[in-house]
C-alpha cells in the first residue's frame, strides 16, 4: 500500500510538472500528427496501399513521439538533479521507475489517441471494428516501449548528446516491440484472416513484459553512482 | 553515529577519496575544510548515500549502509550544490512531494514549520523557477530539514544567501548540537566555518590531513591563514 | 598469468593460427559446387559472426558479474570485448554482401540472420557510443552494465521474434548445419578458422585490457604524485 502511494505521488508529480509547461504532450502530439500528415501526402492516390501501410505509419509516429517524450521526462529531473533528490529519501528505486514509466505511458497514450483520430479522419478510415484488439496491442506495445524509454532516458540523461543517445539505445532494442506491434495491428485491421485473435496481442505482451521486468530490475543501478 | 572506514571512491581512474576513516556522533558539529577538488563534496555525497564506495564502508549507527540504507536515509538531511527542486513546482509542492517520499505524518504541519524556519512562508506558493538563487537555497534547506534529520550534511550551505539569511542559518546551525543533532558542513570561508564548529576535518587530495579539535589545529601546516590569527578559546 | 603465457607467445600463436587457417581456406578446402571460389569467404564470414555473438555473451556475463561483485576487471573486460566484438561484427556485415552478391544476386536481403546481425551491430554501436558519451566517469561502469544486460536480452528476443515475424520469409540459402551434407574438409576448415579467430579475438581483448590496466595504474601514480605535491 505504502509503495503504491509512493508510485502514485511520483506519477502525479510528473503530471503536475507537465501540466505547468505542457511542453511534452504538445510536442509529442504535434510531432505525431506531422508524421501521419506527411505520410498521407507521400502516399497520395494509392488508397489501398495507404491502408496497408497505416499500421507502420502509426507505430513509427509513436516511436518518434515516444523518444521525444522520454527525453523531456528527464529534462525536469536533470535540471536540479531531482532524480538524486528522490534517492535521498528511503524509497525503493524501482518505485521511481514505475511512477515515471506510468507517466510516460500516459503521455504516449494520449499522443496515440490523437494520432489515431487524425489517421481515421484524414485517411477516412475506421478503427472501430477491431477496437478491443487494437487497444490491447497499443497498451502492451506502449508498456514495453515506455519501460525501455524510461530506463534509457535515465541513462541518456547522464551523457553528452542525450537526444541522440536515447534514440541510439531505444530503437535497436525496442525494434521487436515495434515490429510485432505493427504486425499485430495489421492483422487486426485485416480482421484476423488467420483466425488468431489472441496470438498477436500475446506476442506483443510477452516481449513487452520481458523488457519491462528487465528494466524494472535494473533501474536501481542506473541511479547509483 | 555516522562513520566511514577506509572509504575510497574512484571516478574512472581518478581517486576522489582515499582511505578516509572518520566518524560523527549526535551532538557534534564538524567543519569540513579543504581546497577545491579535495573530496569534500564526494565525502558528503557518500555519507548521504548518493554515491557508493569503491571500497571501504559507510556505517550508520554501526550498521553498513550498503543495503537499502532506509534507516539512515530517514535520519540524514543533505544540502548540495544542486537544489534537488523542481522548477515547475511551487515551493510548497516541492516540499510536499519530497516529504511524501519520506512517508511523514502530519506533513502539512511539518512543511509549515520548515518554511517558517527559513522564512519562506510568504513565498510558499511561488514557482521555484521564479526564485533567486538565495531563495532557492533556502527552499533546499527547508527540504533538508523537513523530516527533522539527526544528521545534517551541508555542502556550502551559504551559497547565494544574503547577509540576513546567513545570520539566520548560522543561528540555526549553532543550536543543532544542543538539540542532540550532528552537523557536518563544508564552506570555503574558513572563519565562517570556524565560528560554527568544535572539530575540524581538513581534506586534501582525497585524504584526511587533520581530524581533531578546531582550536588546536596546526593551521600553518594545513596552509590555513586565519583572518585575525587563531582565536584563543573563543 | 603473465609468466605462464606471455603476450609474445600469444601473438605468435595468433600468427600461426591465421596462417594455418588461410592455408586451409584457400588450398585445403574443396571448391563448393554451385557457388565456386567465392564460397571461401564463408570461412571468414561465419567464424566472424560466431565470434561477434560470443563477444556479446561475454559482455552480458561481465556486466552481471560487475553489478554483482563490483569487479573493475569485469567492467574493463566488457569494455574491451565490446570494441573487439564490434570489429568482428563489422567484418560480418562487410563479408556478407560480398558473398551474397555473387551467390544470391543481391547485396542484401532482410532475411533472419542478416537482420539479427545488423541488430547485433547496432547494439555494439549503441554500447560503444554510450561508453564514450557518459559525462560522469563514476557512473560509466553501472550504466554500461545495464545496457549490456538489456542488450543481451534483446539478442535472445531477436532469436525468438524472428520466427514470429514474417514466417513466410524464405529460410537462408547458406548451408544448413554441420549435418546437412557439409564436406568434412569444409567443416574442418571452418572450425580451424574459427579457432584462429578466437585466438586473435582473445589477443586483441588482452591488449585492450592491458591498456585499461595501465591507464588505471597511471591514474594511481598521478594521484599519489598530486598528494605528495600537496604535502610539500
Amino acid at each position: 500500500m505504502a509503495s503504491l502511494k509512493i508510485i502514485w505521488n511520483i506519477f502525479v508529480k510528473d503530471l503536475r510538472v507537465e501540466w505547468r509547461n505542457r511542453e511534452t504532450l504538445a510536442s509529442m502530439c504535434v510531432f505525431g500528427l506531422l508524421i501521419v500528415f506527411l505520410f498521407n501526402f507521400a502516399f497520395e492516390g494509392a488508397r489501398e496501399e495507404t491502408l496497408r501501410l497505416l499500421p507502420a505509419v502509426l507505430w513509427v509516429a509513436i516511436a518518434f513521439a515516444g523518444v521525444l517524450g522520454f527525453n523531456r521526462s528527464f529534462a525536469s529531473e536533470r535540471e536540479n538533479a531531482c532524480l538524486e533528490g528522490m534517492t535521498l529519501a528511503p524509497v525503493d528505486p524501482s518505485l521511481i521507475f514505475v511512477g515515471k514509466m506510468l507517466a510516460n505511458m500516459l503521455f504516449l497514450g494520449v499522443a496515440e489517441v490523437v494520432m489515431a483520430f487524425a489517421a481515421a479522419l484524414w485517411y477516412n478510415f475506421s478503427f472501430l471494428p477491431a477496437l478491443g484488439q487494437l487497444v490491447l496491442i497499443a497498451f502492451f506495445g506502449t508498456l514495453g516501449y515506455a519501460a525501455l524509454g524510461t530506463i534509457f532516458g535515465a541513462i541518456a540523461a547522464n551523457t553528452r548528446m542525450r537526444e541522440v543517445m536515447l534514440t541510439v539505445l531505444q530503437f535497436p532494442i525496442a525494434f521487436w516491440i515495434l515490429m510485432l506491434s505493427i504486425d499485430s495491428t495489421a492483422e487486426a485491421l485485416r480482421g484476423n484472416p488467420g483466425g488468431d485473435w489472441f496470438g498477436g496481442v500475446a506476442r506483443v505482451a510477452g516481449i513487452s513484459l520481458v523488457f519491462t521486468i528487465a528494466s524494472f530490475l535494473l533501474f536501481e543501478y542506473v541511479l547509483e553512482e | 553515529m555516522l562513520e566511514t572506514r577506509n572509504l575510497t571512491k574512484f571516478f574512472g581512474d581518478l581517486a576522489a577519496l582515499k582511505e578516509v576513516s572518520l566518524s560523527i556522533t549526535r551532538g557534534e558539529s564538524v567543519f569540513l575544510y579543504g581546497p577545491n577538488g579535495a573530496g569534500k563534496t564526494t565525502l558528503l555525497r557518500m555519507l548521504a548515500s548518493l554515491a557508493r564506495p569503491s571500497s571501504g564502508q559507510v556505517l550508520f549507527d554501526g550498521g553498513d549502509m550498503g543495503g537499502d540504507g532506509a534507516l539512515a536515509k530517514a535520519s540524514i538531511g543533505f544540502v548540495s550544490h544542486t537544489t534537488f527542486l523542481y522548477s515547475e513546482l511551487t515551493v510548497r509542492e516541492n516540499l510536499k512531494f519530497f516529504g511524501s517520499l519520506f512517508r511523514l505524518s502530519d506533513l502539512e504541519k511539518k512543511i509549515d514549520a520548515a518554511l517558517e524556519l527559513f522564512d519562506m512562508r510568504e513565498r510558499s506558493g511561488v514557482f521555484v523557477r521564479d526564485l533567486s538563487r538565495g531563495l532557492q537555497q533556502r527552499t533546499s534547506l527547508a527540504r533538508a530539514f523537513l523530516h527533522d534529520p539527526d544528521f545534517v550534511l551541508l555542502d556550502e550551505p551559504f551559497t547565494g544567501l544574503d547577509s540576513q539569511s546567513v545570520k539566520n542559518l548560522q543561528r540555526l546551525l549553532l543550536r543543532l548540537p544542543e538539540q542532540g543533532k550532528a552537523l557536518l558542513f563544508s564552506t570555503h570561508d574558513f572563519e565562517q566555518g570556524a565560528a560554527l564548529a568544535q572539530r575540524l576535518v581538513a581534506l586534501k587530495a582525497g585524504r584526511v590531513r587533520y581530524n581533531g579539535p578546531l582550536a588546536t589545529a596546526p593551521f600553518e601546516d594545513l596552509g590555513i591563514v586565519r583572518a585575525s590569527g587563531p582565536k584563543a578559546d573563543g | 598469468m603473465k609468466n605462464k603465457f606471455p603476450i609474445s607467445v600469444h601473438l605468435a600463436l595468433t600468427f600461426v593460427g591465421l596462417c594455418v587457417a588461410l592455408y586451409m581456406i584457400f588450398l585445403y578446402a574443396p571448391e563448393e559446387m554451385t557457388m565456386g571460389e567465392v564460397q571461401r569467404i564463408f570461412y571468414i564470414h561465419v567464424p566472424s559472426a560466431w565470434t561477434a555473438l560470443l563477444g556479446f555473451v561475454i559482455i552480458f556475463i561481465s556486466s552481471i558479474i560487475y553489478l554483482w561483485k563490483r569487479s573493475r576487471f569485469a567492467d574493463e573486460l566488457a569494455s574491451a570485448t565490446a570494441e573487439v566484438g564490434f570489429i568482428f561484427c563489422t567484418c560480418v556485415l562487410v563479408t556478407g554482401p560480398l558473398w551474397a552478391k555473387p551467390a544470391w544476386g543481391i547485396w542484401w536481403t532482410w532475411d533472419a540472420r542478416l537482420t539479427l546481425t545488423f541488430l547485433l551491430w547496432l547494439l555494439y554501436v549503441a554500447y560503444l557510443m554510450l561508453r564514450s558519451y557518459i559525462i560522469n566517469p563514476g557512473r560509466a561502469a553501472n550504466l554500461s552494465a545495464v545496457v549490456g544486460i538489456i542488450g543481451f536480452v534483446d539478442v535472445i528476443i531477436d532469436y525468438m521474434a524472428i520466427r514470429w515475424w514474417r514466417t513466410q520469409h524464405p529460410q537462408p540459402v547458406i548451408l544448413g548445419g554441420p549435418n546437412s551434407g557439409l564436406d568434412p574438409r569444409m567443416l574442418a576448415t571452418l572450425l580451424v578458422s574459427w579457432g584462429a579467430f578466437l585466438i586473435l579475438f582473445s589477443l586483441l581483448v588482452r591488449v585492450r585490457l592491458r591498456l585499461a590496466q595501465m591507464r588505471r595504474e597511471l591514474g594511481d601514480i598521478r594521484h599519489v604524485l598530486a598528494f605528495k605535491a600537496s604535502e610539500d
